[in-house]
């Protein structure tokens, strides 16, 4: 008999939150620094770290207490934005697309937060055998 | 959690805002203020943003906005003929500050513009917060 596996359980979007949470966090701060002269703006590429999750092989594990580098949470790289206009102090921040973003990012968030959520009171109700 | 400290970047970018709709309530208060000199008139202050690094969580650093300095605008003051005024100088001039209130008030606007997104970020980013604290307990 097998315990359960939270991990399968739960599927990628236990990562995808850690990763949501540091987005939020680097769009607040490209929000934040909108009028900061000379700031570059960053963001993580959602899509390569798809990538990343979905091409990295396992690490073979010979014992249990081996730990799983793929399964910890993956950020991918952040990579500064390529500004579609420049401007005179050197600022990349676009206020519209990092509000898009950040509007997207949330959706995204709670979304993840939304399906985690309904997995565990599915958890719940077979625990409960109901 | 590593997203409380998201507030802080965000409380520091509403304070360098904050303070620079300070320094616009200053530029335009003292926009009439006269004096018998030229050099002793008031001149507009702006802050000049710089961005600051927190590396106290590792590997991740945080941008945090401070203001790195106010500049006094470099301009020449406005000589005004008016000999009857009781502050004029020994040729009859009183000078009056050179502040452009338009470019204040589009200043303005610009400072409260994006503390109001602060806010918004911030607003979201607690409501994130506190639905993940709520998680599995429906």
């Amino acid at each position: 008999m097998s315990v359960i596996s939270f991990d399968k359980a739960f599927g990628n979007h236990d990562d995808a939150l850690l990763l949501f949470e540091r987005r939020t966090q680097l769009l607040s701060e490209n929000i934040a620094n909108s009028d900061t002269p000379g700031y570059k703006a960053r963001d993580i590429d959602f899509n390569q770290v798809l990538q990343g999750v979905n091409d990295s092989l396992p690490l073979e594990t010979t014992s249990a207490m081996h730990l799983n580098p793929v399964a910890e949470a993956p950020f991918g790289p952040v990579e500064y934005r390529i500004p579609s206009q420049s401007s005179a102090d050197g600022n990349t921040v676009d206020m519209q697309q990092e509000q898009a973003a950040f509007a997207e990012n949330t959706i995204r968030y709670q979304t993840s937060l939304m399906i985690l959520s309904r997995r565990i009171s599915g958890l719940v109700n077979a625990f409960k055998g109901e | 959690m590593a997203m409380t400290s998201l507030f802080d970047v965000v409380g520091s970018a509403m304070s360098a805002q904050m303070l620079r709709l300070n320094t616009v309530a200053s530029n335009l208060a003292n926009s009439e203020t006269m004096s018998g000199s030229a050099d002793t008139i008031y001149k507009a202050r702006h802050p000049v943003f710089e961005t600051v690094l927190d590396n106290t969580l590792q590997g991740r650093s945080l941008q945090g906005v401070r203001v790195k300095q106010i500049e006094e605008a470099n301009t020449e003051a406005i000589p005004h003929f008016m000999p009857e005024n009781p502050l004029a100088n020994a040729d009859g001039y009183v000078f009056s500050p050179a502040i452009n209130s338009v470019a204040e008030m589009a200043d303005m606007i610009s400072a409260s513009r994006s503390y109001q997104n602060n806010v918004e970020v911030l607003t979201t980013a607690k409501d994130l917060m506190l639905r993940t604290l709520q998680l599995g307990r429906s």
